[in-house]
């Protein structure tokens, strides 16, 4: 069964929530709720207010996505 | 994170894939005009459990049969239907089975009777593209080494590839990382190691690359409603190369 290619965007973290959790604005405005891909938090790279990020989205619910790295 | 195979994991797999294969091969001989896609599924829930494994697809994220039967213009995620199968159709079946916790996944396209030359020439380009894109799944190689020769063969013979599905990794789960697309992406591409276990499966358009999903949900068709055509085999990477697990 072939798997949905995941849609990839650019965003700013607005606020950290709990448990790696994370308010992110899309750059078309929209928030989304995102938490940290497994990788990034093995490497303790730090995410903060303001930081921009990749992330993922699943056409499933464009509401949540998955962040991928920090863009510097 | 992609998941690397032990040896023992590997054991499994194969059998996982042996199995998949000879259903795959039963059912290819039953697909004729005249059988709806709803029999085709029935023949295959049948044969997987005679073989005592379990059906991967059924309830995965609600898909709500055992095989994806696409039919000319369907892309994949096809669902089984009264839809009556007719000579110079190409029919694709995507299946997948769970063999003790392991996965598996394979898809043909079958032409039925005798089908036009440019459906055949779709079908024949699809297969060997991804005949093309196994050799290129091995070490000192990168994932997109097997996008790379997918695209460019059939591209070259001018045809389309499908950009909204992707191949993906397999073993404990339907759908591990990574995601293999047909396509070129830009950025990044994992190097390929030993242990790991993918599904590469190239979804090739007649004409435009794009598709549309129907209102069930899952079954995707081309825009322009011309044929498409998709091959899949889960293929381990060896230090003495691929191995084709599903054969």
């Amino acid at each position: 069964m072939a798997k949905e290619e995941l849609i990839e965007t650019e965003g700013k973290i607005v606020e950290a929530l709990p448990n790696a959790m994370f308010k992110v604005e899309l750059e078309n405005g929209h928030i989304v709720l995102a938490h940290v891909s497994g990788k990034m938090r093995m490497n303790f790279i730090r995410i903060l207010p303001g930081d921009k990020v990749k992330l993922e989205l699943s056409p499933y619910d464009l509401s949540r996505g998955r962040i991928t790295f920090r863009v510097r | 994170m992609i998941p690397l195979k032990s040896q023992k994991d590997l054991e499994v797999l194969k059998q996982s894939g042996a199995i998949l294969a000879h259903v795959m091969r039963q059912v290819e001989q039953n697909i004729r005009a005249g059988i709806t896609t709803l029999d085709i599924d029935r023949l295959c829930h049948e044969l997987i459990l005679k073989n005592n494994a379990q059906p991967a697809f059924k309830g995965y994220k609600g898909f709500p049969a055992t095989a994806c039967v696409s039919v000319n213009e369907e892309v994949v995620h096809g669902i089984p239907s009264p839809r009556v199968i007719l000579e110079g159709d190409i029919v694709s079946i995507d299946l997948g089975v769970n063999y003790k916790g392991y996965f598996s996944d394979m898809a043909v396209t079958v032409p039925v009777g005798s089908v036009g030359p440019a459906k055949r020439k779709l079908v024949e380009v699809t297969k060997k593209s991804l005949e093309l894109g196994i050799k290129q799944a091995r070490l000192g190689n990168s994932l997109s080494d097997i996008s790379h020769s997918i695209q460019s063969f059939v591209e070259a013979e001018g045809f389309q590839v499908v950009r909204q599905f992707v191949g993906h990794g397999i073993g404990k789960e339907l759908h591990e990382e990574p995601e293999i697309p047909n396509f070129y992406k830009p950025g990044a591409s994992p190097a390929l190691k030993n242990g790991m276990v993918l599904a590469i499966e190239p979804m090739i358009n007649m004409g435009t690359w794009e598709c549309l999903l129907l209102d069930n949900g899952w079954t995707a068709v081309t825009k322009d409603r011309a044929p498409s055509a998709h091959f899949e085999h889960t293929v381990a990477i060896t230090n003495n190369g691929p191995v084709i697990l599903t054969q």
